[in-house]
């Protein structure tokens, strides 16, 4: 079968997606268009080097509506006979999009893609493109329906996770975050944002708070205590899915969930005859994708089955995984990863996550895939898993492993 | 006979008066939606006629809403199809309502319609405000004793002739949600300040009128009929209107736990309905409407909230030729808890009350909960010093057995003990006119036991009161062995004076209520034993609709009360007895002095203040929690079989006479599952032959307790229903 390779991968730095963010004064077009210059600079990508940009993007309205994907093509110095899909499973967007992409080469359909994402989460505001399942009564009176949070905050709750646990969690993310860029290990993947004239807007990632500690982090109030028990009372509706549970307990704050940030990332994939044509040199071979759907109401437990789904689907083991990037989403998600598969905090997310560095929806799945193959050379081990929690019950995951 | 009758005056206003014949208060028949037809289509088309105004002939009153008999009857008529028949009834209504609301006006401009009002002189409920609605403007009578609003969502239904989609589209999603979503009837003052009704006046009529010749084509013109109309609060994806529409979901989900078909139909009807334009709403409005009414859910909720529940009140099981029975003097024999409560609503429907109890103290204690009762409706502005005078001087409160000369009625409230009744039985009778009927408010003590104690056994009947009594609706009554029909005809006119709804019942071990209560405590009791979480148990009942979790009523009603319950039920079967770990477990509770609610501590732990703080946890270092918890459906079909079978026993032993009465009283009295109609609506809804498959497994599974009645098991074999069989039709056939 043909293999699908990843020849490069980059990203942007991450600005803090409110009024005063570095990127906030960026258009979605722009920064999306920068992105893939960046990929086809470094790469020599003239022509119509690759079959399509799959771009990851949830909040799908105003300037990132309209099939963004093919706007940022014709905004960017790519040949315009490169088309461009746009595409949403909310915040595994990004990494859908390289699955797709690995997947169409692996069956034959072309020779390379582009695939990545972006989310301007300061300039189109999450959740602004609508959802019927937060809003048809006839889905979210049977689904449950709850926000996120609240979600994050059952996973803590039916698992046993204190807000202590959360909030050790959060500060590792700090500190392995910060350690990560003192040492220049993004070095080689972040861009630097630049105006139309070329001067630097963005070039390193804004959000991070390296001084947290337990003590700044044991002053901040539950974020979703209110809702859950006031109003409008989300936990009623939680406990209606999960009646064993006497209460939600409410441990996720802004602390120890993950950022909001504007950002793009960008992989370039292709099959072994495209590194051959441009002279390339495959970094990483996708070795398996998977994607499933779970209980909706618990939401963010995704990563859990959907692991478990591609090592048995490849026949492999949780010990045949030498790291991990599981999304900060919440950190209940990513403790709840660690306890299922009793996997040690030191193969998970060592140079912090979204918690530290915020999560531009539809870019972090490829942003991560991008940082566990440079954590995988850097350290030098073979073997890497990234996945996600996703919106409504879902999960992604990717396996990817250096050749 | 018509329902509505037009006279055009002089000034060229058409009087259209709304006066169904025999009744008190107006009701919509299709044969009225018929004939209102006709006379808007008369009053449009005649040159003569400038306006109509839209009246009741019914003093205080405009109308009281659809005749819910008829919507039953409606699906019934429309044979193979009934959707079919009730979507285009529906419609039907909607094409009326939306012809006086366009009122012959240019689709296109908007002009040269006629002026319609609605003069209320009262009350208006159901489509007594939907058709009001429909019009330009609604006048009602100064009348601060009528009640306004859209009750449809208490039995089961939610308003359907355009009630919803035009309250929505008026007030807004969140404000209309008080009166859809709660069926909040107002006065008229407060429905004015709400924005249902437009203007509270002296003479509506007269002010409809004048209205009407005056008003200019713009004041007929309805917002969501003008161009640019935006929904006050926001449209679903509006940014204020998804906050409105998420939240209301979830209040709506977890309110009602999600057992209410009736709130999710209606939240579907205002959420896709607030998408489209308003006469696609309409139709949108009237497709849920549909799928509501064939929902047997909203069937058997019909039927049992409102038709069996009204038809009981009326006197549906009284010896009909027994006359008039009513009160007039009431003797209360015990001033605790009960007593005390018995001479309160005896007293606010008029009844002259003597309260009796060993001393003058305990007496007056008894009537200063009428007191303070009342002294908090004087708080809430519900009542006045001088209601309250009133109503205390028609109480009597006295250690002195002579006061109960001249009563008509005693209930005995007096403590639970056979001894102590009987004594007092025979002190009472006594001084009592040889005509009067005495009654024991006993919940445990066999009737027929007690009245050997009295005289006349004939006048001697059990009247059980469910506590508190000013706030409980149901009132069971129990006919010892020797009970003659007057003793059951006064109990039952006593009832009907003090508004409650009653059911008669043969004399047994803990009657219906209590018969079926006590399994159903003791189940969740088994549970908690076999280590279910408490939580689970409790959330599965209310999930399904009851008020609260078994285990937290069994800390409502108190620990010793379970153990003293179950002793002197072992005590009474002997060998028979179907003693369990359940029992153990209140023992030891008891022991523990963990009694409930009234202990501060039980199968809860409380905060000082007396506000539950949680689940007990020491209660699983004798009982440890199960590692692997139950599905939902067992825990839920233990509580419901367990409660189901024993009325389906008491109906099998003739203790149960009518099976409404069953229903009624299981909703009524210990809040049995609404959504069900009552556990014999709910056997029939999931049939009686799944029914008997069901407990079968549960039987095998748990216990002989589950197993199946005989008369279950042939009705199942025969494929019948309870109400196919024991139905009022079939009795009466």
């Amino acid at each position: 079968m043909t293999e699908a390779y990843i020849y490069d991968a980059l990203r942007t730095p991450r600005g803090k997606g409110r009024k005063d963010g570095a990127l906030h004064e960026v258009t979605a077009l722009r920064l999306s268009a920068q992105t893939l210059n960046a990929l086809k600079d470094r790469n020599n990508l003239e022509g119509h080097a690759v079959e399509d940009v799959i771009w990851g993007n949830v909040t799908q309205v105003m300037e990132q509506g309209g099939c963004l994907a093919r706007s940022a093509v014709l905004a960017s110095d790519l040949d315009e006979r490169i088309p461009g899909l746009a595409i949403n499973r909310f915040c595994a967007s990004g990494m859908e999009a390289v699955n797709l992409a690995a997947n169409q080469i692996k069956g034959g359909a072309g020779m390379a893609y582009i695939a990545g994402g972006v989310e301007m989460m300061g300039r189109v505001a999450m959740g602004s493109d609508g959802a019927a399942i937060a809003v048809d009564p006839s889905l979210a009176l049977e689904q449950y329906f709850v926000p996120q949070g609240i979600s994050a905050d059952i996973i803590a709750t039916e698992y046993g996770f204190s807000r202590d646990d959360a909030d050790q969690l959060a500060v590792a993310s700090q500190q392995r975050a910060k350690k990560a860029w003192d040492e220049g290990r993004f070095a080689k993947s972040v861009i630097t944002i630049r105006d139309q004239n070329g001067l630097a807007i963005l070039d390193h990632d804004e959000y991070m708070r390296p001084q947290t500690d337990m003590q700044s982090l044991g002053s901040l109030n539950p974020a979703f205590q209110a809702m859950g028990e006031v109003m409008p009372g989300f936990d009623k509706v939680a406990m209606l899915k999960y009646p064993h549970l006497e209460r939600i307990n409410h441990i996720h704050h802004a602390g120890n969930s993950s950022g909001i940030v504007d950002g793009a990332a960008a992989v370039l994939i292709g099959n072994k005859e495209f590194g051959e044509k441009y002279g390339l040199k495959p970094r990483a071979r996708i070795r398996a994708t998977a994607k499933i759907g779970t209980d909706p109401t618990i939401m963010l437990t995704g990563p859990v089955p959907v692991t478990e789904k591609i090592l048995k689907d490849n026949g492999m083991d949780i010990g045949d995984i030498d790291l991990f990037e599981v999304n900060e989403a919440f950190a209940a998600v990513v403790l709840r990863f660690m306890q299922a598969f009793d996997v040690d905090h030191d193969k998970v997310n060592v140079n912090g996550g979204s918690i530290a560095m915020g999560h531009p929806l539809g870019a972090t799945g490829a942003m991560i895939i991008g940082t566990l193959l440079d954590e995988l050379e850097r350290s030098d081990q073979e073997v890497g898993l990234a996945t996600l929690c996703i919106a409504s019950g879902m999960g992604a995951a990717t396996i990817i492993e250096r050749v | 006979m018509t329902d509505f009758t037009m006279k055009t005056d002089a000034d060229s206003v058409a009087i259209i008066t709304w006066d169904v014949p025999d009744k008190t208060m107006n009701v919509m028949s299709i044969d009225g939606l018929e004939e209102l037809n006709d006379l808007i289509d008369n009053a449009l088309a005649d040159n003569a006629v400038k306006g109509i105004v839209i009246t009741s002939g019914k003093k205080g009153s405009f109308a009281g809403g659809m005749d819910l008999n008829l919507l039953a009857q409606m699906k019934a008529d429309a044979g193979d199809d009934p959707a079919k028949g009730l979507f285009e009834g529906t419609m039907q209504m909607h094409h009326l309502l939306r012809k006086i609301e366009r009122a012959g006006m240019d689709p296109k401009t908007n002009k040269g319609g006629k002026p319609i009002a609605a003069a209320l002189p009262g009350t208006a409920a159901g489509i007594g405000l939907e058709l009001p609605l429909a019009t330009h403007r609604i006048f009602v009578a100064d009348n601060p004793k009528a009640r306004i609003g859209l009750p449809e969502i208490l039995v089961g239904i939610f308003p359907g002739a355009g009630g919803t989609t035009r309250l929505v589209r008026k007030l807004g999603a969140m404000s209309a949600s008080t009166f859809l979503l709660e069926g909040k009837m107002v006065a008229p003052a407060a429905a004015q300040k709400a924005g249902l009704v437009d203007e509270v006046v002296a003479d509506p009529v007269a002010a409809a009128k004048e209205w009407v010749l005056n008003a200019t084509d713009a004041d007929l013109l309805k917002p969501w009929d003008a161009k640019g109309y935006k929904m006050p609060g926001g449209a679903p994806y509006h940014p204020a209107g998804f906050m409105t529409f998420v939240g209301a979901n979830a209040m709506v989900n977890g309110k009602t736990k999600g057992a209410f078909p009736a709130a999710k139909a209606l939240l579907s009807a205002v959420y896709e309905g607030a998408l489209v334009p308003f006469d696609t709403a309409l139709k949108v409005e009237a497709r849920w409407f549909t799928n509501i009414l064939m929902n047997p859910s909203s069937s058997a909720m019909i039927r049992s909230l409102f038709i069996n529940k009204e038809a009981l009140e009326k006197g549906a099981v009284r010896p009909q030729q027994v006359p008039d029975q009513r009160v007039k003097k009431l003797g209360v024999l015990g001033a605790g808890m009960m007593g005390a409560g018995i001479a309160l609503v005896s007293a606010q429907a008029g009844i002259e009350v003597v309260l009796i109890d060993r001393d003058q103290a305990a007496a007056d204690k008894g009537k200063a909960y009428s007191a303070s009762y009342m002294d908090k409706g004087i708080a809430r502005k519900k009542a006045t010093e001088e209601k309250k005078e009133q109503l205390l001087s028609l109480i009597t409160a006295t250690p002195d057995l002579d006061a109960l000369k001249g009563c008509d009625l005693i209930i005995e409230a007096v403590f639970e003990d056979p001894k102590v009744k009987a004594e007092m039985t025979q002190k009472v009778e006594a001084v009592i006119p040889e005509d009067c009927i005495f009654a024991s408010n006993t919940s445990t003590l066999p009737i027929t036991d007690l009245a050997k104690a009295s005289s006349r056994q004939d006048q001697f009947i059990g009247i059980h009161f469910f506590s508190p009594v000013e706030k409980m609706l149901l009132v069971e009554i129990i006919k010892g062995a020797k009970t003659g029909d007057r003793a059951v005809a006064k109990a039952l006119d006593y009832v009907r004076q003090i508004r409650k709804t009653p059911i008669v019942v043969n004399d047994a071990r803990f009657f219906y209520a209590n018969r079926c209560i006590i399994p159903y405590g003791n189940e969740a009791n088994r549970m908690i034993t076999e280590g279910v979480a408490p939580a689970l148990i409790d959330n599965a009942a209310q999930q399904l609709g009851f008020p609260i979790g078994p285990i937290q009523l069994g800390d409502e009603t108190s620990v010793d009360l379970a153990t003293k319950i179950m002793r002197a039920t072992k005590a009474a079967m002997g060998n028979e007895y179907p003693a369990s770990e359940a029992d153990d477990l209140i023992v030891w509770m008891e022991d523990l002095g963990r009694l409930g609610r009234k202990a501060g501590k039980g199968y809860f732990d409380y905060d000082e203040k007396g506000k539950r703080t949680g689940y007990w946890k020491g209660i699983h270092d004798k009982y440890p929690l199960a590692e692997e918890q139950p599905d939902l459906q067992e825990v839920q079909d233990r509580l419901m079989f367990v409660q189901a079978l024993e009325a389906v026993r008491a109906l099998e032993e003739g203790v149960l006479m009518d099976i409404r009465e069953g229903d009624v009283g299981a909703i009524l009295g210990w809040g049995f599952a609404p959504a069900t109609g009552g556990p014999l609506s709910w056997l029939d809804m999931i049939g009686t032959p799944y029914a008997v498959e069901r407990c079968e497994e549960l039987a095998a599974k748990f216990g002989d307790r589950f197993a199946p009645p005989a008369l279950l098991k042939e009705m199942a074999d025969k494929n019948q229903s309870f109400y196919g069989r024991f139905g009022p039709e079939k009795q009466a056939a």
